[in-house]
């Protein structure tokens, strides 16, 4: 089996984001990394966040920096990964790509203890860059320019320190002198030798000052000091004229000003006022603000308060360190301040924001001093506070993020065309449930009712050169309407257009004038009012009408086509005419081309299934060019005209080309490049759309033409980074649409379907998924579907947080201590998060986090939910610090109460300093009320966390640490039936088929096992010989199981064919043999069949088919809210054209950071079976002569690749 | 040293001792052993953010903690070193 994969949707979360000028001039931009991808961020003018480009790199970014040589307008990226080399990056506009400026290897690849990748800290006068590793490694490379202005690395100079660890580094600003790095270093070669730990306890941590001597090309230990043991970050302070120069130390509960020679200079961080009195509280990001005149610091705690650090300082004494409290957002990984008075947010976890500055912090707020630092016997005097709503900063755009992704069902709930993924979504009271369904979000801007059902729409401008459209023209079958576009829209009548006839056509000829094509005949309109009109001859009338802005071509009854051109007077001239065999089915002519007077190209389908261009140049005399057969009769023809690209924002380069579209009656959408000499039509490829013959419209998207196809829903064709993507759009089905431009709305469509009109943009290009958001109250654990009522039963849980009563009774004590008394937030069951975010709780818990309680309290519960109502409509939190781990409905064999639920929980549990429980249990719930709420049933006590449960044959399977159990249901608690405890460590999953149980262990990988009902008893009779530690797990088939483990990789196992007959031939089913056992584990191994390096730890799999009559594939969901597909290749064929465009990919294009891509897809076993797509697809992104080479070795033309990487795209979604 | 010595199998187990931290020799105690895997494995977890983000869920805390947690234990990964018999 050969498994092609392919990411369906980009991961979301951000590892790492910096912000400057990466394409040079005043434009402010932010690279983030989102694990293995490496994106470019712009925020426009209306504040919201726009992707530029996106980029797979093959490897786990690590860290981000970037710097800017002295006098340059723009900065450049490097990149710290787990490649073993140093990455500098430019952004190149004119391509939109990012440019490999140097590459340096300094060690093996991976993400090792002692290769460098970890940290970066840049010279603040771009001199120098030092990366660093967890532990000895440092290097530094010196940064210049040659004669010709090009930037220039040095070889690596060594600033190791073996048997030292290093918590962080950063870059001193001492102006032109020679270039410091800071860093924060323990020493732990006693602590290894001292076996009374005496050594280990005073082990301290230093700030170390290594200087790089540009004269010397050297780098020294300048200065050591001892700093506080809880230091875990270093920032910058602006030297050499603008500040004083050396380093913040943050550290647990306090910030140190250091600098070489100066006393330090101490402030605690203020703790809210509810924190646990042995919390600390621990910076986690931080951001540096510059201006003119002054400077600040924002440094964001693990609670997500920000504090606005600031320094008194005469010259390069610093006199005071104060730490303000600024506001509070979710907790993040990085944090950017704009120059354009922006805050950009990397959440850790769920969205990212997009803030406005409001202030800058100068009311007076609680506000912590090294002036009044007062230490007392117990330590320093902490400074409380209380957060509060956002005073300083206000969101603007948030930008969606699916981190985590905790568990994921693919299931057609709503009874739609293709399936929606339900995933869990976020962590706490940021936690969703996102409902995904493949296509673009629309935004609907109005919808008004006409009198009738219309038929067809159409906008018009005025003029050629005019930016809106003027009239919108809506035709019904005995009728026209025209509507004015202004202020508002409204009807008008005397624009000359005929209203008491039906429209064929409308559109703006010539430069100032408009058409009207009606059943008998063809109404222009002068732009001063004059009208002339052709009618038809005889008693025919007009079929079918093409045109564009200088020539029309109409089909009357029986065949005949009439052409007419614009002539320089800007009459219309009937010029040709051509009798066709039969009735046309549609036609369609290409726009006219730059600077040309007419376009060359006629398509007309006819109902015998063919296609056919005509010639309209004035010598061919409407010649047939070429014919083309379809596979049914076509009802829509479309020309789409692709301007060549050299890259740019619109992605790869491309030559010009010129597509045919059709949409023929059996609900294909046909598409074909028309040759633009000859006319003569190639490669074609064809897509099923819907159960309704596509009509083809063209409208404006991005400023470039696109194709909006009608079929039983609304699909989107456009380019996008270089690739033709055909996207559904979430939207109902429409009849007729037309692009639309007004100063509301700059690119638009108009539709009709029933007898409302609509108008609506398309939103978020590019995005494989819209989403659903429904929030909920913890971290979502697991959740089941209730199959008859269709509802799905979630189970939540958080560990060291308080119940919703206690949080309720905490917060009124803190407003009625602040003498507010506001909070209208009492009633417990309308606890949700999120959603509205603006409505006035004083204190959403989505902002501010729950408040921290001890690490062994829980909270937890189980909601029932109805995802069409988007309603919970059973809520039951547990008591007792009791939280829930395990979910599955069960139907005992007995009957008596059909389908229950069954939810393990653990009470008490403790992970540190050991895994500790008070009790587990295995609660026993009933349905009520139409499946919409629950009811307990019973509650059996076990030893341990069930942390997994199934139902089998009957009865209930529960994996309960290292035992598996089965239990029947009884009166009053369950009853034990059979057990086997010979498990290796923790049961997390358990699947069954027929007799066969799948148990997956965290540790140990997959266990099949057997029951047999007659003995009563549970075997192993075959296991992995590998260890993996399993956080997902899928059943594949009788023999074969998917996995993923937590390094991030996706595998299949498989028994063997002979094997597996062996025992199901067996009369013991292999009980003999499992009684002898092997190597310590069961009798049979089973073989691995395919493997994968993800990079990102898959928490969820499911088999599933995305698409109508589409192949099933495996889709993954990850930590790093990312979504991906394996599929398997059903020819041997697509195997090795496919391995081979991979082989020639990897040899042709390396990854752009440096990783070898087989070692990143092999990084702990060896990739096997797996034809990453994801690279492939890189292919339309290389340049046009690699393209052509490739294609060559692979006796192809590079637009057959191209379909085939479409092709194979749309097998999956 | 001689210029034989370079190649000779103990000179380059040196060479590779000092140059890649965790190298091991024939006289390796259970204690060395398993620290050297503990520090591996912390400076694996803290440079892969999707697995620092799992146990971040895991545990309840957040990501910065975690990673700070995670260089905190590189300290003393497996508590003291055993009382070193006197040879």
């Amino acid at each position: 089996m050969y498994l092609y994969s392919l990411t369906l949707q980009r991961a979301t979360g951000i590892v790492s984001a910096i912000n400057g000028s990466f394409s040079g001039g005043k434009t402010q931009e932010i690279v983030v990394a989102r694990g293995k991808l490496l994106e470019l961020l712009r925020p426009d003018d209306n504040g919201k966040i726009q992707t530029l480009l996106s980029v797979e790199i093959f490897g786990a970014i690590r860290s981000l920096a970037q710097f800017r040589l002295t006098g340059a307008q723009k900065d450049y990226i490097v990149v710290g990964s787990d490649s073993g080399r140093i990455v500098i990056l430019d952004y190149n506009k004119e391509k939109n790509v990012f440019d490999k400026i140097h590459q340096e290897t300094f060690g093996k690849s991976g993400c090792r203890r002692i290769v460098p990748g970890q940290y970066l800290a840049i010279d603040p006068k771009g001199r120098a860059v030092m990366i660093g590793a967890c532990e000895k490694q440092k290097l530094v490379y010196v940064l210049n320019r040659d004669t010709a202005a090009r930037l220039t690395i040095s070889s690596p100079l060594e600033a190791h320190k073996s048997h030292t660890l290093v918590y962080s580094i950063c870059g001193v600003d001492c102006g032109f002198d020679n270039p410091i790095f800071a860093a924060i270093e323990l020493d732990y070669s006693e602590a290894d030798q001292d076996s009374t730990g005496q050594a280990a306890s005073e082990a301290q941590k230093h700030l170390t000052f290594y200087e790089l001597d540009l004269g010397l090309n050297h780098v020294s230990r300048k200065w050591s000091e001892a700093v506080d043991n809880g230091a875990n970050l270093l920032v910058t302070v602006p030297g050499g004229g603008d500040g004083p120069s050396g380093v913040l130390v943050c550290a647990e509960n306090f910030v140190i000003y250091k600098n070489q020679g100066h006393p330090d200079v101490r402030a605690v961080i203020p703790r809210r006022a509810d924190l646990p009195a042995e919390r600390g509280v621990l910076i986690v990001s931080a951001a540096m603000h510059k201006q003119k005149a002054m400077f600040f610091f924002l440094l964001q705690t693990e609670y997500g308060d920000i504090f606005k650090v600031t320094l008194d300082h005469d010259n390069d004494r610093v006199t005071e360190l104060k730490i303000k409290y600024f506001d509070t957002i979710a907790v993040t990984a990085s944090m950017c301040v704009l120059k354009s008075g922006h805050l950009f947010a990397a959440s850790e976890f769920g969205n990212h924001g997009f803030y406005q500055f409001q202030g800058i912090g100068d009311e007076a707020d609680v506000e912590s001093s090294s002036a009044s630092l007062m230490e007392t016997e117990e330590g320093f005097q902490p400074v409380f506070f209380q957060p509060r709503r956002l005073k300083n900063l206000l969101r603007i755009d948030q930008i969606e993020s699916l981190m985590p992704i905790m568990d994921m069902k693919v299931i057609n709930l709503f009874e739609e065309e293709t399936p929606q993924i339900f995933t869990l979504c976020g962590r706490g009271p940021r936690s969703s449930l996102r409902m995904l369904r493949p296509g673009l979000a629309i935004s609907e801007m109005a919808v008004s009712e006409l009198p009738g059902e219309p038929s067809a729409v159409w906008t018009v401008k005025k003029n050629v050169t005019d930016e809106f459209d003027a009239y919108i023209v809506v035709s019904f079958s005995n009728a026209t309407l025209v509507l004015s576009i202004g202020e508002t829209v409204e009807e008008v009548s005397d624009t000359g257009f005929l209203d008491s006839t039906p429209s064929l056509a409308v559109s703006l000829i010539g430069d100032d004038s408009l058409m009207q094509v009606h059943p008998n005949g063809i109404r222009h309109i002068r732009e001063d009012g004059r009208i002339n009109e052709w009618r038809t001859p005889g008693k025919r009338t007009i079929a079918k009408v093409g045109s564009n802005r200088l020539q029309v071509v109409i089909a009357l009854s029986g065949g005949e086509i009439v052409y007419f051109e614009v002539d320089t007077t800007g009459q219309l001239i009937e010029v040709d005419k051509h009798e066709m065999s039969g009735d046309v089915a549609c036609l369609d002519i290409a726009p006219v081309p730059e600077g040309r007077q007419r376009s060359r190209f006629l398509a007309v389908g006819s109902y015998d299934n063919t296609i056919r261009i005509l010639s309209l140049d004035p010598e061919d005399g409407m010649q047939i060019l070429s014919v083309q057969s379809v596979s049914s009769a076509p009802e829509s023809l479309l020309f789409l005209e692709v301007q060549a690209s050299i890259g740019g924002e619109d992605g790869a380069d491309h030559p010009a080309s010129l597509f045919l579209n059709a949409g023929l009656q059996n609900g294909v959408l046909f598409r074909t490049v028309v040759d633009m000499v000859t006319g003569q039509l190639s490669d074609s490829r064809s897509r099923f759309l819907g159960l309704r013959a596509p009509k083809l419209f063209s409208i404006i998207v991005r400023g470039k033409r696109a194709m909006l196809c009608l079929s039983s829903r609304p699909w989107l064709g456009y380019i996008h980074q270089g690739h033709f993507l055909l996207t559904p759009l979430s939207y109902e089905t429409l009849e007729y649409a037309a692009s639309f431009a007004s100063d509301q709305c700059a690119e638009g469509v108009v539709a009709v379907a029933g007898s409302a009109l609509r108008v609506f943009t398309i939103e978020r290009l590019g995005e494989t998924f819209n989403e659903t958001v429904i929030p909920l109250r913890y971290t979502p654990r697991k959740f089941v579907l209730q199959p008859k009522r269709k509802l799905l039963v979630i189970i939540e849980s958080d560990q060291g947080a308080f119940t919703a009563e206690e949080r309720e009774a905490a917060k009124k004590e803190c407003f009625e201590a602040a003498g507010t008394g506001e909070n209208e937030n009492g009633n417990v069951d309308q606890m949700e998060n999120g959603g509205d975010e603006d409505k006035d709780d004083p204190l959403s818990d989505e902002h501010y986090g729950y408040p921290k309680a001890e690490s062994d309290k829980w909270v937890s519960c189980i909601r029932v939910l109805d995802p069409k109502t988007a309603s919970t409509t059973c809520l039951l939190e547990l008591q007792d610090n009791e939280a829930a781990f395990s979910i599955c409905t069960v139907n005992f064999h007995d009957k008596e109460y059909g389908t229950l639920l069954a939810v393990g929980t653990a009470k008490g549990l403790q992970f540190w300093p050991r895994r500790t429980l008070a009790a587990g249990f295995i609660h026993i719930y009933r349905f009520v009320d139409e499946g919409r709420s629950l009811e307990l049933l019973h509650k059996t006590q076990v030893e341990g966390v069930p942390t997994a449960l199934c139902q089998f044959q009957g009865r209930l399977l529960a994996g309960i640490g290292n035992v598996l159990r089965l239990y029947d249901l009884g009166k009053r608690r369950l009853l034990r039936k059979c057990e086997n405890k010979l498990f290796p460590n923790t049961i997390v999953s358990i699947q069954t088929y027929r007799d066969r149980i799948y148990v997956g262990d965290i540790q140990e990988s997959f266990h099949y096992c057997k029951y047999r009902r007659d003995e009563n008893q549970l075997y192993i009779f075959a296991d992995d010989s590998v260890p993996r530690w399993l956080t997902a797990s899928y059943h594949i088939d009788f023999d074969t199981m998917a996995g993923a483990d937590k390094f991030g990789n996706v595998y299949f196992v498989r028994l063997p064919q002979d094997v597996s007959d062996e025992i199901e031939e067996d009369p013991t089913g292999g009980k003999i043999k499992w009684e002898q056992g092997k190597l310590n584990g069961a009798p049979n191994k089973m073989e691995e069949i395919v493997q994968f390096h993800v990079g990102d730890v898959v928490t969820c799999l499911q088999k599933a088919s995305l698409i109508p009559g589409g192949g099933e594939c495996l889709i993954y969901g990850t930590v790093m809210g990312s979504l991906g597909a394996l599929l398997a290749f059903t020819s041997r064929d697509d195997v090795d054209f496919f391995s081979h465009l991979e082989m020639y990919m990897r040899q042709e294009y390396p990854p752009l950071c440096g990783r070898d891509h087989m070692g990143y897809r092999s990084a702990y076993f060896p990739v096997k079976d797996v034809i990453d797509g994801d690279l492939c697809e890189q292919f339309p992104t290389l340049p046009l002569d690699l393209q052509r080479k490739i294609a060559d070795e692979l006796d192809r033309t590079p637009g057959e690749i191209l379909k085939k990487l479409e092709e194979a795209r749309n097998k999956i979604i | 040293m001689q210029a034989s010595d370079r190649f000779n199998i103990n000179s380059q187990l040196e060479h590779l001792q000092a140059k890649y931290v965790g190298t091991g020799h024939a006289d390796l105690s259970r204690f060395e052993w398993a620290v050297n895997i503990q520090r591996d494995c912390y400076a694996s977890y803290v440079g892969h953010y999707p697995i620092l983000g799992y146990f971040a869920i895991a545990e309840n805390e957040s990501i910065g903690r975690e990673r700070y947690n995670f260089m905190q234990k590189m300290l003393l990964p497996c508590g003291l070193p055993p009382e070193r018999e006197d040879d």
